[in-house]
C-alpha cells in the first residue's frame, strides 16, 4: 500500500470459523485500487493430518469445515481408495457415494437459493434489509419458501440414508462404503422424488425469470471475463463426482480437457499473497495474471457439453439459448446455473434410487498399497482437490487440498473491486447501497463463510473507513 | 451349601460364590459395576477404579475385592456415582480422546461410561500430552493418545496369546505401554490375529484395514447403553460428541 493510498474495511462480525473481511484499496485520487476478500481458511488442517493413518482423513476432514462436510469426506475417500489400491469401486459402493453427493448437491444449492440468495433475487439488490431475508420470503412467497425447507430437509434425507447421520455421516470407507440402502429407505426416499424434481424445475423457473427480468440491470454488476474450470465425463457431459478436468478460456478455447485428477498439478500452481492466508491458485499456462479461472455451477456449464439427465439437461439448452453461447460471464447467473443443478441432482438421485445396485450388498475392495493419490470432486461451490502422500506405515505425510472458496477467490475480489468502483468512485463514504451490493456480489459464489450462512441470510457487515494513517474516518455496521 | 453366602448391595440382599470378587457377584445378580480395566478373559489388575464402590464406607474396586458374608456395599449412591463420573473425566483430560473422529466410536467403552454417567464435558482442563504413534507393524496400530493405561492389552499378550509382546514403562503421567524392542509393535512377534487389540476398550491398539466398517447404527453402543445387557437400564444411546 502506498503512503497517501486509502483503505476502507468491509468486515463481518467475527464468527467462530472461517469469516471474511473485505478491504477496499483506494488510490491518492479516491479510485478503487484493489478489492481483497480476506478469509480466514482452514490450513491447518493440512498439518493436522501429518501423521494420523490414511483411512481417519476422511472422517477427520468432515471437521474441516462445518458447511459441506460430505463434499470433504468424499474427496478424501477418492484419494484414500487409490492409497489403498482400490482404482473401481464395486458398482453399489460407486453409486451409494454418488447418491450422498447428489444429496449434498441438493441440500446445499437448495439452501443457499432459497435462504440466502432468494430474497435478494425477489426484492431487489437494494431493498430494505429489514424486508430482504428469510422471513420477508416466507410472508411474501410463503409456497416458496415452504418448498426450499422441504427440498433442503429431503437432501438431507438422502445423506442421512446413505450415511447414517444427517451431519458427518460417515459411509465412505477406503475402497468401498460401510453400507448401502434398504428397500425401505429407498423407498421413502422415491416416494418424494418426483415433488422434489417438480419443485427443482419450478425454481430453475424463479432463477431464469429474475435473470432474464433483471439481464440490463445484472448483466455488467460484479461481471467480467474468465476462464473456468471443472470436472467432465470422458464424453464432455457435466461430471459431480468422478470425472476429469476442463479449463476453458475466456472466449471459450480450450486450455486443458480431460485431464486425469492426478495431473492437477502440471497444469494449476498456487501463488501465496502476503495479505491472505490463502493460496491464489492459477492455470500454468497463462500465468498468475490471466490465470486465475472460476469454479462452481457457473463454470461447470461453461466447461461441459450436455448434462445427462432430460429436464435438466432442457434447462441447460435454454440457459445458453438466453444468454447466448458459452461461455457465459454474468456472474449473476450462477443462482440459475446452480437451480440447473438441483434440477439434474434430483434427477441423478431418481435414477440411482431405480438402479438395483443401490440395495446390493457388494460393499469393498481392496487393492495394494500405494504411496500418492489425488482426489477430486466437483463441490456445490466448485472444485475440490485433495491431494495425499502416505508412508509405508499407513502415515499421512503430506496432505494438500485445494477447495473451491480458493479458487473462486480472485474472482470474488474482481467482483467486490467492480461493485465499488461503481459506487465508490471518488467518494470516500460506505453507503448502505455498496453494502448491498459487496454482499449481493460474493453470495452470487455461495462462498464457504460461516458469514454467508448467517441467520435470516444477511452477512453482517461491519464498514470502517480509514485513512492512510489508519486513522478511522467512518464506521457502519449492519448484523 | 457350597460356599454360598450373602451381601447387601445397595439396600438388596444377594446371593454371592465364595471366591468372587465383588463385580462377579454383582454381575450374576444383574447389578451392572462398570469397569474399564477388568475383562472376563483376563486376570484382575485392578488399576483404573471405575469399579469403585463402598463397603463398609471405604472406597474399594469391585474388580478386586472378593466377597466376605455379610458384606454391605453401595454401588449406586450419589458418591459412588460422583466418584466414578470424576475418574473417567480424568481419564478423558489425561489423554487425546477426540470421539468424533476416531474409528473406536461407537464402539468405545470409555466413550459408552461417558454417555451412561452423562458426561458431555470434562470438568478438568485437558492435559493435551503430546504422544506419538506406532503405526509400523504392517498389521496393527498403536496410538497411545487414545490409551487408558488398563493394561488389558499387556495382560492378553502373556495369559492368551502366550507372547510377551507389550509391557509397561515409565512412571506417573509418562506411564505408557510398550512394546517389548526397539522398533516398536512391528519388532515383537505380536500379529493382527493376537487378542491384544480385541480386547482393547478405546481406539489405543487396533488392528489396520477395519476402520468404519460398522456403520451409524449398527455399533456396539448405538442402541444400548454399556452395562445394559447387564441391568438393562432405561435411556438412549447417544450420538457422537
Ligand atoms: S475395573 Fe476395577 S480397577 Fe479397573
Amino acid at each position: 500500500m502506498t503512503e497517501s493510498s486509502r483503505r476502507i474495511v468491509i468486515e463481518p462480525v467475527t464468527r467462530v470459523e472461517g469469516h471474511g473481511k473485505v478491504t477496499i484499496l483506494l488510490d491518492e485520487r479516491h479510485r478503487v485500487r484493489e478489492a481483497r476478500l480476506h478469509i480466514v481458511e482452514f490450513r491447518g488442517f493440512e498439518r493436522f493430518v501429518q501423521g494420523r493413518p490414511y483411512w481417519e482423513v476422511p472422517v477427520l476432514v468432515q471437521r474441516l469445515c462445518g458447511i459441506c462436510p460430505v463434499s470433504h469426506h468424499l474427496a478424501a475417500s477418492k484419494a484414500m481408495d487409490l492409497i489403498a489400491g482400490v482404482e473401481r469401486l464395486t458398482p453399489t459402493a460407486e453409486k451409494i457415494r454418488r447418491l450422498m453427493h447428489m444429496g449434498q448437491i441438493f441440500q446445499s444449492h437448495a439452501l443457499h437459493f432459497f435462504h440466502l440468495a432468494s430474497p435478494d433475487l425477489l426484492f431487489g439488490f437494494d431493498a430494505d434489509p429489514a424486508v430482504r431475508n428469510v422471513l420477508g420470503v416466507a410472508q411474501k412467497h410463503p409456497e416458496l419458501a415452504r418448498q426450499g425447507v422441504l427440498m433442503r430437509k429431503y437432501g438431507q434425507e438422502v445423506i442421512r440414508a446413505t450415511g447414517g447421520k444427517r451431519v458427518h455421516a460417515i459411509v465412505a470407507v477406503p475402497g468401498g462404503v460401510n453400507k448401502s440402502l434398504s428397500a425401505a429407505e429407498r423407498d421413502a426416499l422415491l416416494a418424494d422424488v418426483e415433488r422434489m424434481t417438480d419443485w427443482a424445475e419450478a425454481a430453475v423457473g424463479v432463477a431464469r425469470d429474475y435473470t432474464l427480468d433483471n439481464l440490463e440491470q445484472i448483466a455488467d454488476f460484479g461481471s467480467f471475463t474468465s476462464s473456468h474450470l471443472g470436472l467432465v465425463r470422458a464424453d464432455g457431459a457435466l461430471e459431480l463426482y468422478d470425472g476429469l478436468l476442463r479449463a476453458v478460456d475466456e472466449t471459450g478455447q480450450v486450455i486443458f480437457d480431460r485431464l486425469e485428477n492426478d495431473r492437477y498439478a502440471e497444469v494449476l500452481a498456487e501463488e501465496v499473497r502476503s495479505w491472505s492466508y490463502m493460496k491464489f491458485p492459477f492455470i500454468r499456462s497463462l500465468g498468475p495474471e490471466r490465470g486465475w479461472y472460476r469454479v462452481g455451477p457457473l463454470a461447470r456449464l461453461n466447461v461441459c457439453e450436455r448434462i445427462t439427465t432430460p429436464r435438466a439437461e432442457a434447462a441447460r439448452r435454454a440457459f445458453f439459448a438466453a444468454l447466448g453461447d458459452p461461455p457465459c460471464q454474468v456472474t449473476m447467473a450462477y443462482h440459475w446455473a446452480r437451480m440447473i443443478e438441483v434440477l439434474h441432482a434430483v434427477e441423478a438421485i431418481h435414477e440411482l434410487l431405480l438402479d438395483p445396485d443401490i440395495t446390493g450388498d457388494e460393499l469393498l475392495r481392496s487393492g495394494t498399497r500405494r504411496e500418492e493419490a489425488v482426489g477430486v470432486i466437483e463441490a456445490p461451490r466448485g472444485t475440490l482437490f485433495h491431494h495425499y502422500r502416505v508412508d509405508e506405515n499407513d502415515q499421512v505425510t503430506m496432505a494438500n487440498l485445494i477447495v473451491s472458496t480458493t479458487s473462486n477467490n480472485e474472482p470474488m475480489n474482481r467482483a467486490v473491486r467492480q461493485v465499488a468502483e461503481q459506487h465508490l468512485s471518488g467518494r470516500d463514504r460506505i453507503t448502505e447501497g455498496l453494502l448491498n451490493h459487496v454482499e449481493v456480489a460474493i453470495r452470487a459464489y455461495d462462498p464457504c463463510l460461516s458469514c454467508a450462512t448467517h441467520a435470516l441470510g444477511q452477512m453482517p457487515l461491519a464498514v470502517e473507513l480509514r485513512d492512510a494513517d489508519g486513522r478511522l474516518l467512518d464506521r457502519r455496521t449492519r448484523g | 451349601m457350597n460356599g454360598r453366602l450373602t451381601i447387601t448391595v445397595d439396600g438388596r440382599r444377594i446371593e454371592a460364590r465364595a471366591g468372587q470378587t465383588i463385580l462377579e457377584a454383582c454381575q450374576d445378580a444383574g447389578v451392572y459395576v462398570p469397569r474399564l480395566c477388568a475383562h472376563p478373559k483376563l486376570s484382575v489388575y485392578g488399576s483404573c477404579r471405575v469399579c469403585t464402590c463402598l463397603v463398609g464406607g471405604r472406597a474399594t474396586a469391585a474388580c478386586v475385592q472378593p466377597v466376605q458374608p455379610g458384606m454391605v456395599i453401595e454401588n449406586d449412591s450419589d458418591r459412588v456415582l460422583e466418584i466414578r463420573r470424576t475418574i473417567i473425566e480424568m481419564l478423558f483430560v489425561e489423554g487425546n480422546h477426540f470421539c468424533m473422529v476416531c474409528e473406536k466410536s461407537g464402539d468405545c467403552e470409555l466413550q459408552a461410561l461417558a454417555y451412561r454417567f452423562g458426561i458431555t464435558h470434562p470438568r478438568f482442563p485437558y492435559m493435551f500430552p503430546e504422544r506419538p504413534i506406532d503405526a509400523g507393524h504392517p498389521e496393527l496400530l498403536l496410538d497411545h493418545d487414545r490409551c487408558v493405561l488398563c493394561g488389558r492389552c499387556v495382560r492378553a499378550s502373556a495369559e492368551l496369546d502366550g507372547k510377551s509382546a507389550l509391557g509397561f514403562a515409565g512412571r506417573g503421567l509418562r506411564r505408557r505401554i510398550e512394546a517389548d524392542g526397539p522398533r516398536g509393535l512391528a519388532g515383537t512377534d505380536a500379529t493382527g490375529d493376537d487378542t491384544i487389540a480385541e480386547v482393547c476398550p478405546v481406539g489405543a491398539l487396533l488392528r489396520k484395514g477395519t476402520a468404519y466398517r460398522t456403520p451409524y447404527g449398527r455399533r456396539r453402543y448405538d442402541h444400548e447403553p454399556i452395562g445394559g445387557d447387564i441391568d438393562a437400564p432405561c435411556g438412549e444411546a447417544q450420538e457422537d460428541r
